[in-house]
C-alpha cells in the first residue's frame, strides 16, 4: 500500500481503535494495516466507552461474517478457516492474541469499505437549529479576473474546435462520416449539436465514466485505462489504483459487502433468488416487497410507501398520475432530470422558480392564482410544486420551512423529492423534514431513491394511503415496470433498520453523526483554505468551483494522481462559467481521509490558483470575544471581510473544535 | 428678451458648438464624408437622421412582448381576496369501485416466486402470471454466482455510469450481450421500462420523422411523446399500411430539407401477444432509407433456437436492426436492459439516453446475473424446446374455448386471451375488464395464479403523440413456464378454459354486464 504523503505530520493521527487487540509481536503487521488508514501514527487513544459503537459495529459484523460463512465462496479474503473467525468472536481473551495474516487482511478489507471512528468527538447531529430563520447560503463569486479567463478559454476552444473540424473535414474525411448524410439516411448527429461533445467534452472524457472493480466504499479501486486516439476509445492497461472516494453516493457509508447488511442479502439471494420475474401488479409481489414498504412508509413518516426498481423512473412517471391538463406544476429551476421529464408527459403546464427564491416562488403563485389558466383563466384544477430536499450539485437544501408557509396561504400539494436528503439529512437520517423539525404530514408527497444512502437501488414514494392507492393502480412504474429485485430489497431493509437502530444497535447513529461532522469539517476546512465552496453547512455535498474550463480536467488528475478519486462537472450540468468539483462526503471516511483530502485541495489549490474567496462565505477566524453574531453581520455588510487564506496546519489543528461551533 | 437677443444666443450657441465639433478629431473626415455621400441633399438628410433618431429611440426603448397580454390588471387585495377563494381539487381522485377491489386482490406471494407460489391468503398456487420462463429464480448456480459478487462488490453502484458507477462487471455484462447476439456494441441500463423511452428520444428530435405501429407499449409511446418528434401511426402489424404510410412520409418530404427517419417496433407485442414480420419492416425500412428501433423486451430470450430474439427466429441479419432494444428483467430474470447497436449508436446513448445518464447503475449482482443467465440459455437450447411444447400444450387446452381467443403468437410464451367478438355482441358485455377480472378471480380460486392485461389511466390524445382509433382489446395473460410438467400444464390449461367457461356463461343469467 502506498503510504499517504500528504498528510502533515503536525496532526495527531489516531491508530484504529482495534489497535490495543495488537500485541507487541505482530508490531510489524499492524503497523502496516494502521499505515494503510493513517498517515502518521504517533498518539493512540485507549479504548474509550465512547468508542463502543464501533467496536460493537465490528463484533457484530465478525459474528455475522462466521455464522453465515459460505464454503462455496471463493473470494480468497473470505475462504478463511471458520475457527479463525470463531475465536475472534466467541472468546474474548483472543482479542489479545495475534491475529492471523488473513484477519488482519480481512480487517484491512473492512476498512477500506468502511473507515473506524478515530476519536469519540468525530461526531455532530444533523439538525436546523429550532427557530432559527432558514438563512440562504451565501454564494461568493470569483474575481472578475477568473470570469473574464473562463469566457475567453470557452472562446479559445470554441475557436479552436472549429479550426481543427474546418482543416479534419478537408483532410480527415472519414472522421466526419457520421455527421453527414449518407445513401439517403440524415446524419444521426447533427453536427452542430456534437460539437459541444466533439471539441470540448471529448478532450476531458478520461475525467468521466472511469471504471471501477470492488465495492465503491471508502476506497475505490479504479481500473487504470489509457487512450490512444485522444479519448475517443480506452484501452484497459489490466493495473488497479486504489484511490479514497469521494465520489460515490455512498452518505451512510453502506457499500459493503460485508456486515449485518450483507450477510442479509445472501440469505435473502438463497430464499428468494435474484429477481421476482413480474411487474408489482400481476405477480412480483412478495412479502419482502410489502414488509419494505411498511419499513420506508415507517422511516420517512408517511402513513403509506410504495416503491419502484427505478429512482429515475419512478419520478418519469409519477406525475402522468398526480397531475394533468388543467393543473399546475412549479418546479424548481434546478430540478433533476427525471423531474422534467415526467412534468413533460404529465400535460400540465409547467412554472420555474429560481433557484430556491421564496419571493419568485410567490409572486409566481400569485400572478397564477389570480390569473388561472392561460387563455381561458378558468382556475386552476391543482398546483403541484416540485422541489428536491438536497441540490446534487449545488449542496443547497430546499427552504423548506419557508415552502411550508406559503403552502398555507397558497394551498398548493408539495411534492419533495429526496432522493439525496433521505438518509443523509437530519438527527435520524430522515430527510430535510426531520432536518428542520417539520412534520411530514404537512407535505403532501415524499419521494426518494434507495441508491444513495442505502447501497441498494431504486426508488419510493411515501404518501397518505389513499394517494398510495391511486398511485399503484395509476403509476406506469408499478403498473408495466419491473418489480425491485430481492436482494436490493433485503439491502434496504436492513440498512433501515441499522439506521432505525433495530439492528446492530448504535451503529446506525454513529453513521449518522460521523456523516454530519465529516461533512462540516471538510466544509469548513476548504473554506478556510480559501475555496469557493457552495452549499448548506450540514450537507454532505460539497462542491468547489473551479470556473475555467482547463481547471476541470487538471484537478482531476491531480486529485488523481494523489489517489482521491472525485467527480468533475461543467458545462450543461452546471451554468457555463461555474464548472466545479463535487465530493460527496461519506460516514465511511475518517478525519484522516478528510484530512488527506484537504492537504491535497491546498496543494493543488495553489497549483491552480483555486483559493480565490471573499470570505463573505464563510471560512472566516473565530470571533474575538466580545464580537457578536450580529457585529460580524454589520461589518459583512459594510465590505469588511478578510479572504481567509489559513495555512493546512491551522485548518486541522482548529477544525474538530470548532465544527461543533455554529460555522461562519 | 426680445427676439435678437434670442437669436444672437443661438448664433453663439451654435458658433460655439462647431468649434467644439471641430476641435474633436476627424470630424472635419466625418463632415466631409456626410457632405459627399448626402450631395449636399438637406432633404434627405433630414430625413436619414430622423430614422437615426428613431432607431436609437426604438433601442432605448423597454422590450414588450410582440403578444398583448390578456392579464387582468389587478391590485394586491384582489390578488389575496382570489388566492383566498380557490379551492384546490384535491391530490388524487377517490378510487373507483374497480381500483379499490383491485387493490384489495393484488396478490402477494410469501416467499419466492416460482412455479408453486404461496400466498398471503394461505393458499399455495400454481404460477402462470410471471415471467419466470425457464425457472432461473431457483437455479442454484445463479444464486451462488450473486452471492460471491455480493462478496466482492457490495449491493448497489453509489453512483450513475458517468460518475463511477461503471464496474467492470458492467462492462463484461454488455460485451456478453453484444457477443450473444452477434452485434458490435451494447449499453445497459438499470430499468427495462425506461430503456426503450429513453432510447428513442436520444435520436429522434423535433422536426425527425417516426412511423410507428399503433399497438406499442406504453413505454415506446412515452419515448415517442418525450422526443417531440413528427409520429405517423400504421395500423398494427400492417405492412402494406406501413408501406402507404412510409410513401406518403416521402411525398410530404420530398421537397424539405432530409431529417432523421426511424421506423419503431416490437419483436413480440406487449399489448397483443403477436409477432412482426422482421423480413419486411427490414425490407421497406432499407428501400426508404428509414432506422429501425426494434423493441425486443418481450421476444428476447423467448424466440430463436437459441433465445437470440426475433431476429434469429425469422432468420433476419440483426445488424440490419439500427437499434435492438431488450430486457434483462423479463426471460432472463436479472434485471434492467439494454441497447445494442452500432459502436456509434451505444456512445452517443452514453452522452444523451437520459435514464442511463441521470439514474445509478446496475446492481452488480444483477448485471452478473444477467451474463451467466445467457450463456446458460446458450448452452441449452433444450430449455427453449420444452417452453415451446409446454406453451402448445396449453394453447391446445384452450383452444377448445368457445369464448376467448388467444393473440398471442404461436411461440409467445405470454399468451393472452381476449373475447370473441361475437360472444360480445351476444351477450351485449360493457365492461370488458370486469369480466376479465372475474375470469382471473376465477382461475384464482381454482389454484390457478393468471394475470388481468392492466393499463394506466391516460389522459386524452394530445397531437399525434398517441395512436388514433387504437384500443387495446381487454385481456388477461397467461404466461406458461418450464416450471411446470406437461402434465400440469394441462390441467391448468383445463381450468382455466372451464373459469373463462363458467364466467362468461353466467352472464347470460346475471345480465350483470348490460347496459
Amino acid at each position: 500500500m502506498p503510504r499517504n504523503p500528504f498528510s502533515s505530520s503536525s496532526v495527531t493521527a489516531p491508530i484504529p481503535i482495534e489497535a490495543p487487540r495488537r500485541p507487541s509481536s505482530s508490531r510489524n503487521t499492524a503497523a502496516k494495516v494502521a499505515q494503510f488508514f493513517s498517515s502518521s501514527p504517533k498518539t493512540a487513544y485507549s479504548l474509550s466507552p465512547h468508542t463502543t459503537a464501533s467496536a460493537s459495529l465490528l463484533a457484530t459484523q465478525e459474528q455475522n461474517n462466521a455464522r453465515t460463512f459460505s464454503p462455496s465462496v471463493s473470494l480468497p479474503t473470505i475462504s478463511l478457516s471458520t475457527a479463525t473467525a470463531d475465536k475472534l468472536s466467541d472468546t474474548p481473551t483472543m482479542l489479545f492474541s495475534p491475529p492471523s495474516p488473513e484477519a488482519a487482511r480481512k480487517l484491512a478489507r473492512q476498512h477500506a469499505q468502511f473507515g473506524p471512528l478515530g476519536h469519540a468527538s468525530h461526531k455532530f447531529v444533523s439538525q436546523h437549529p429550532k427557530g432559527a430563520p432558514v438563512e440562504d447560503p451565501v454564494e461568493d463569486e470569483p474575481p472578475y479576473y477568473y470570469l473574464l479567463t473562463t469566457y475567453i478559454s470557452y472562446i479559445v476552444l470554441i475557436l479552436f474546435g472549429h479550426v481543427r473540424d474546418f482543416f479534419g473535414k478537408r483532410f480527415k474525411e472519414h472522421n466526419y462520416k457520421h455527421l453527414k448524410d449518407q445513401n439517403g439516411y440524415a446524419a444521426l448527429n447533427s453536427d452542430f449539436d456534437n460539437f459541444y461533445i466533439r471539441r470540448l467534452k471529448m478532450r476531458i472524457s478520461d475525467c468521466f465514466a472511469r471504471p471501477f472493480t470492488g465495492v465503491p466504499g471508502r476506497f475505490i479501486t479504479l481500473l487504470d485505462r489509457v487512450s490512444d486516439d485522444f479519448n475517443l476509445t480506452f484501452k484497459l492497461t489490466g493495473t488497479q489504483t486504489e484511490a479514497l472516494n469521494m465520489s460515490s453516493y455512498n452518505y451512510l457509508g453502506f457499500a459493503q459487502s460485508e456486515g449485518p447488511c450483507a450477510d442479509a442479502v445472501e440469505d435473502s439471494i438463497r430464499r428468494y433468488g435474484m429477481s421476482a420475474a413480474s411487474s408489482r401488479v400481476d405477480a412480483g409481489t412478495l412479502d419482502i416487497h410489502a414488509d419494505v414498504e411498511k419499513l420506508v412508509a415507517d422511516f420517512v413518516g408517511k402513513p403509506s410507501a410504495m416503491i419502484f426498481s427505478m429512482g429515475y423512473g419512478t419520478n418519469s412517471t409519477a406525475f402522468s398520475a398526480l397531475v394533468s391538463k388543467g393543473c399546475l406544476l412549479i418546479s424548481d429551476e434546478l430540478n433533476h432530470a427525471s423531474i422534467r421529464f415526467g412534468a413533460r408527459l404529465s400535460g400540465a403546464v409547467i412554472g420555474m422558480f429560481k433557484h430556491n427564491d421564496m419571493g419568485d416562488l410567490e409572486r409566481l403563485l400569485r400572478e397564477q392564482i389570480s390569473q388561472g389558466q392561460p387563455r381561458t383563466h378558468r382556475p386552476w384544477k391543482k398546483i403541484l410544486v416540485v422541489v428536491e430536499g438536497l441540490y446534487s450539485m449545488e449542496g443547497t437544501m430546499c427552504n423548506l420551512p419557508g415552502l411550508l408557509e406559503l403552502k398555507h396561504i397558497y394551498k398548493f400539494n408539495l411534492f419533495i423529492d429526496e432522493a439525496h436528503s433521505i438518509g443523509a439529512l437530519g438527527p435520524k437520517g430522515r430527510g430535510v423534514c426531520d432536518y428542520f423539525g417539520v412534520d411530514t404530514s404537512e407535505v403532501d408527497i415524499l419521494m426518494g431513491t434507495l441508491t444513495k444512502s442505502f447501497g441498494a437501488n431504486g426508488g419510493y414514494i411515501a404518501a397518505e394511503k389513499h394517494v398510495i392507492d391511486k398511485l399503484r393502480t395509476a403509476h406506469a412504474g408499478s403498473v408495466y415496470g419491473e418489480s425491485p429485485a430481492p436482494p436490493v430489497l433485503m439491502q434496504i431493509s436492513s440498512s433501515l433498520r441499522i439506521i432505525a437502530g433495530d439492528l446492530a444497535p448504535g451503529q446506525g447513529e454513529e453513521r449518522l453523526q460521523r456523516l454530519a461532522f465529516n461533512s462540516r469539517y471538510l466544509r469548513l476546512g476548504l473554506k478556510r483554505l480559501g475555496f469557493i465552496i457552495y452549499g448548506q453547512d450540514d450537507s454532505p455535498i460539497i462542491p468547489l468551483m473551479l470556473y475555467n474550463p482547463a481547471k476541470i480536467p487538471a484537478f482531476s488528475h491531480e486529485m488523481l494522481r494523489r489517489k482521491i478519486a472525485i467527480v468533475v462537472v461543467g458545462y450543461p450540468a452546471t451554468p457555463l462559467v461555474s464548472s466545479r468539483a463535487r465530493f460527496c462526503v461519506s460516514a465511511a471516511h475518517t478525519k484522516d481521509d478528510l484530512d488527506r483530502l484537504l492537504a491535497a485541495c491546498d496543494e493543488v489549490g495553489d497549483i491552480l490558483q483555486l483559493k480565490f474567496s471573499s470570505g463573505i462565505a464563510g471560512g472566516a477566524i473565530p470571533l474575538l470575544p466580545g464580537v457578536t453574531r450580529e457585529d460580524e453581520k454589520e461589518l459583512k455588510k459594510r465590505g469588511i471581510v478578510q479572504p481567509p487564506r489559513w495555512p493546512l496546519e491551522e485548518v486541522l489543528k482548529r477544525g474538530v473544535k470548532d465544527v461543533q461551533s455554529p460555522l461562519r | 428678451m426680445d427676439i435678437h437677443e434670442a437669436y444672437a444666443l443661438l448664433n453663439q450657441t451654435a458658433e460655439q458648438l462647431s468649434t467644439r465639433f471641430q476641435q474633436v478629431p476627424g470630424s472635419a473626415i466625418l463632415l466631409r464624408y456626410v457632405k459627399s455621400s448626402y450631395q449636399n441633399d438637406p432633404v434627405r438628410s433630414i430625413v436619414e437622421l430622423g430614422l437615426f433618431l428613431f432607431a436609437v429611440r426604438y433601442l432605448l426603448a423597454p422590450r414588450y412582448s410582440t403578444h398583448k397580454s390578456k392579464a387582468a390588471d389587478l391590485t394586491e387585495e384582489e390578488i389575496d381576496e382570489l388566492v383566498e377563494d380557490w379551492t384546490p381539487e384535491p391530490l388524487v381522485a377517490p378510487p373507483s369501485e374497480f381500483e379499490a377491489a383491485e387493490n384489495e386482490k393484488r396478490p402477494i406471494i410469501i416467499g419466492p416466486t416460482g412455479p408453486k407460489v404461496k400466498l398471503s391468503t394461505g393458499r399455495t398456487v400454481s404460477n402462470y402470471a410471471s415471467y419466470n420462463f425457464f425457472n432461473f429464480v431457483a437455479n442454484e448456480m445463479l444464486k451462488e454466482r450473486a452471492i460471491q459478487v455480493l462478496r466482492n462488490y457490495g449491493v448497489g453502484a453509489c453512483g450513475p455510469p458517468n460518475f463511477y458507477g461503471t464496474q467492470d462487471v458492467h462492462m463484461d455484462a454488455e460485451r456478453d450481450i453484444a457477443k450473444f447476439l452477434g452485434m458490435p456494441a451494447c449499453i445497459v441500463y438499470a430499468q427495462a421500462f425506461s430503456t426503450i423511452s429513453s432510447v428513442i428520444p436520444a435520436f429522434s428530435k423535433r422536426g425527425d420523422i417516426i412511423v410507428a405501429d399503433k399497438a406499442v407499449n406504453f413505454s415506446i409511446q412515452k419515448g415517442l411523446e418525450i422526443s417531440r418528434s413528427t409520429i405517423r401511426w400504421y395500423e398494427h402489424n400492417n405492412m402494406e399500411d406501413l408501406e402507404r404510410v412510409l410513401e406518403k412520409v416521402n411525398k410530404e418530404m420530398a421537397k424539405k430539407a432530409l431529417t432523421r427517419r426511424f421506423i419503431v417496433t416490437e419483436g413480440l407485442f406487449e399489448n397483443t401477444g403477436d409477432m412482426v414480420d422482421l423480413p419486411k419492416v427490414i425490407e421497406l425500412k432499407q428501400r426508404f432509407k428509414y432506422r429501425l428501433i426494434l423493441d425486443e423486451t418481450n421476444s428476447f430470450g423467448i424466440l430463436g433456437r437459441s433465445g437470440r430474439g426475433i431476429t434469429e427466429h425469422q432468420n433476419v441479419d440483426p445488424l440490419s436492426v439500427d437499434m435492438l432494444v431488450g430486457s434483462l428483467s423479463h426471460s432472463i430474470c436479472a434485471g434492467g436492459g439494454f441497447c445494442t447497436g452500432s459502436p456509434e449508436i451505444v456512445e452517443h446513448q452514453r452522452i444523451s439516453g437520459s435514464a442511463y445518464v441521470f439514474s445509478a447503475a446496475l446492481p452488480a449482482m444483477l448485471a452478473v446475473t444477467a451474463s451467466e443467465t445467457i450463456k446458460l440459455l446458450e448452452g441449452n437450447p433444450d430449455l427453449l424446446t420444452s417452453l415451446r411444447e409446454n406453451v402448445k400444450v396449453f394453447r391446445a387446452q384452450m383452444e377448445k374455448s368457445e369464448y376467448v381467443r388467444c393473440t398471442s403468437a404461436q411461440d409467445n410464451p405470454i399468451c393472452l386471451y381476449v373475447l370473441r367478438k361475437e360472444i360480445i355482441a351476444e351477450k351485449g358485455i360493457k365492461e370488458e375488464d370486469r369480466v376479465m377480472a372475474d375470469i382471473v378471480d376465477e382461475c384464482l380460486a381454482n389454484g390457478v395464479l393468471v394475470a388481468r392485461v392492466k393499463t394506466v389511466p391516460e389522459p386524452p390524445a394530445n397531437g399525434h403523440s398517441k395512436p388514433f382509433g387504437w384500443q387495446n382489446e381487454p385481456a388477461f395473460k397467461v404466461c406458461v413456464t418450464i416450471g411446470h410438467s406437461k402434465k400440469e400444464v394441462e390441467k391448468a390449461g383445463g381450468v382455466v378454459r372451464q373459469a373463462v367457461g363458467k364466467v362468461v356463461g353466467r352472464l347470460k343469467k346475471e345480465n350483470r354486464f348490460l347496459s
